[in-house]
């Protein structure tokens, strides 16, 4: 039995765990909170119910195989960190990337966002008692889903993506499907704004909570829409351009509010940006070629490779240290949800715990790319 | 600033460093017990100000183990790689950055999880996402478990 002194501290505060099942951590989170009334002291996030050490299984897989054990990471943007992988491995085999598979990787990039933050802005309502927006936000992302369905053979775990290019090409319907998808998506955005941004218990909910200073975003490594939220410029698309982004034109979404209705509207706004990225591509997919050449079992020079990419939840890295075999000797994942995380137990100090959830939400948390 | 004149401005501050050629960043090698001042210069100096640690982690070499730290300045947007050689590997430690940036944290205790790399200074040094019993460090080399299977 559990006695007073077993969650009441000396000083009176009362600690209890939220999670490892819970459905506002969305996923197995366990965090141990310290509580003065509803006032939240420290809050300490304990991890690893997911852990499959991912970076010890891809030291005995091939340089192909590995990629596909990167869709588990962070699961909503399974095509994007497959691309981080690929990307590292061009980098050490400097194969050129066929124009074609460039184009489409960005386009499914972008609908992966899409879906990525439709499913936000749908749990985050879910998460402040709006039960609505969940299915508003499931029209949008079914139709991505589809479109991913028909043409990668899967609607989460894409695995589309192989060193030097794509598995096979697109279907047939893509280019017309995904300009129906962004024509109805931006048609309908307004009802987005409709429903949460302008609903008064929403903004109360959300405006100056969880504060995050621009100092304290850098220095916890934050990247993302967490990072732009507080006037950190970190945008790996704009910074360090990989694939196709650097012949799009799209704005980085940069606010300096820092609370959690800031990360809120960053988020809505790349959505928009999202569309005009897919609408500047869509017409103009080259000919040609989808993959480049590669031998069969792939073997990189020895040394260190990286690469980046900007997922829906921020900067995913991807370093390769290889000893010239065919399996690397090392994989190391910079994952964007790790970092992110870390500043949680800094920014719900002194929130009530009601504002825990709404913080939470807005760090867009998913827990198999933190435990990895 | 241009590459070269990056690598004048760390070996004034450091001597004792040794760039590798080639690579995709500036790979600058150091032995362990030198990175907290390093790192305490990198990041104040104005000209430097690598305000940023995109990443740190461990590489098992077998001989010595090897951490690695990608630095990035987003007021001037260069970007640096340390690497700092361990070279006692029966009682691997290293300083902490903890202090310096606040999400090494995280990422130190990710590394004693995995590598069992102790560091110095660190507020709060437990396993991250293991069990506290857990035999051995799965990331090293020689790491053996009952349950591995050769694939």
């Amino acid at each position: 039995m559990l006695l007073d002194q077993d969650h009441i501290t000396e000083d009176g505060e009362f600690i209890i765990n939220i999670g490892p099942q819970h459905p506002s951590t969305h996923g197995v989170l366990h965090l141990k909170v310290w509580l003065d009334g509803e006032t939240v002291k420290k809050c300490e996030p304990h991890l690893g119910y997911i852990h499959r050490s991912i970076e010890k299984m891809c030291e005995s897989l091939s340089y192909r195989q590995y990629i596909f054990t990167t869709s588990r990471m962070d699961y909503l943007s399974a095509h994007i960190n497959n691309q981080a992988c690929a990307l590292a491995v061009e980098q050490g085999l400097q194969v050129e990337v066929p124009e074609r598979a460039k184009v489409i990787r960005t386009i499914l990039a972008e609908l992966t966002r899409l879906a990525s933050h439709a499913l936000w802005w749908g749990c985050m309502g879910l998460d402040l008692g709006a039960v609505t927006p969940f299915f508003y936000a499931f029209r949008e992302r079914e139709m991505i889903n589809d479109i991913m369905e028909e043409s990668c053979g899967a609607r989460l775990t894409q695995n589309f993506i192989v060193p030097g290019g794509l598995m096979m090409d697109v279907h047939p319907n893509f280019v017309q499907k995904t300009k129906e998808l962004v024509k109805l998506f931006r048609a309908n955005i307004h009802e987005y704004d409709e429903l949460l941004s302008g609903n008064v218990i929403f903004q109360q909910r959300t405006q100056g909570v969880g504060p995050l200073s621009k100092a304290d975003a850098i220095s916890f490594g934050t990247s993302g829409a967490v990072a732009r939220a507080s006037g950190v410029s970190c945008d790996v698309r704009k910074h360090y351009p990989y694939d196709a982004y650097d012949r799009v034109q799209f704005k980085e979404i940069i606010s300096e509010g820092g609370d959690s209705w800031a990360r809120y509207l960053v988020r809505i706004e790349e959505m928009k940006q999202s569309f005009d990225i897919i609408e500047q591509l869509i017409d103009s997919i080259p000919e040609g070629e989808i993959v480049g050449k590669t031998k069969a079992v792939i073997k990189l020079p020895k040394g260190e490779f990286y690469s980046r990419v900007e997922t829906a939840r921020g900067e995913l890295g991807v370093m390769l240290v290889s000893d010239g075999g065919s399996t690397p000797y090392r994989v190391k994942f910079r994952s964007p949800n790790f970092s992110n995380l870390s500043a949680l137990g800094h920014m719900v100090k002194g929130a009530k715990i009601g504002d825990l959830v709404a913080i939470m939400a807005t760090l867009d948390l998913v827990i198999p790319d933190v435990d990895r | 600033m241009e590459a070269e004149a990056l690598k004048q401005e760390i070996l004034s501050i450091e001597p004792s460093m040794v760039f590798e050629e080639g690579g995709q960043f500036i790979n600058g090698g150091i032995e362990s017990t030198v990175l907290s001042a390093l790192m305490k210069e990198l990041r104040d100096r104005p000209t430097l100000a690598f305000d940023y640690l995109v990443c740190l982690t461990c590489v098992d070499y077998k001989t010595h183990f090897t951490m690695f730290y990608q630095l990035r300045s987003l007021t001037h947007r260069h970007e640096l790689v340390i690497k700092a050689k361990i070279s006692n590997i029966e009682h691997p430690a290293i300083d902490s950055v903890t202090s310096l940036w606040r999400t090494a944290d995280f990422h130190e205790r990710e590394v004693f999880d995995l590598f069992g790399v102790k560091f110095y200074g660190h507020p709060d040094l437990r396993r991250i996402f293991l069990d506290e019993n857990w035999p051995g460090f799965p990331l090293r080399k020689n790491y053996e478990d009952a349950n591995m299977i050769e694939l």
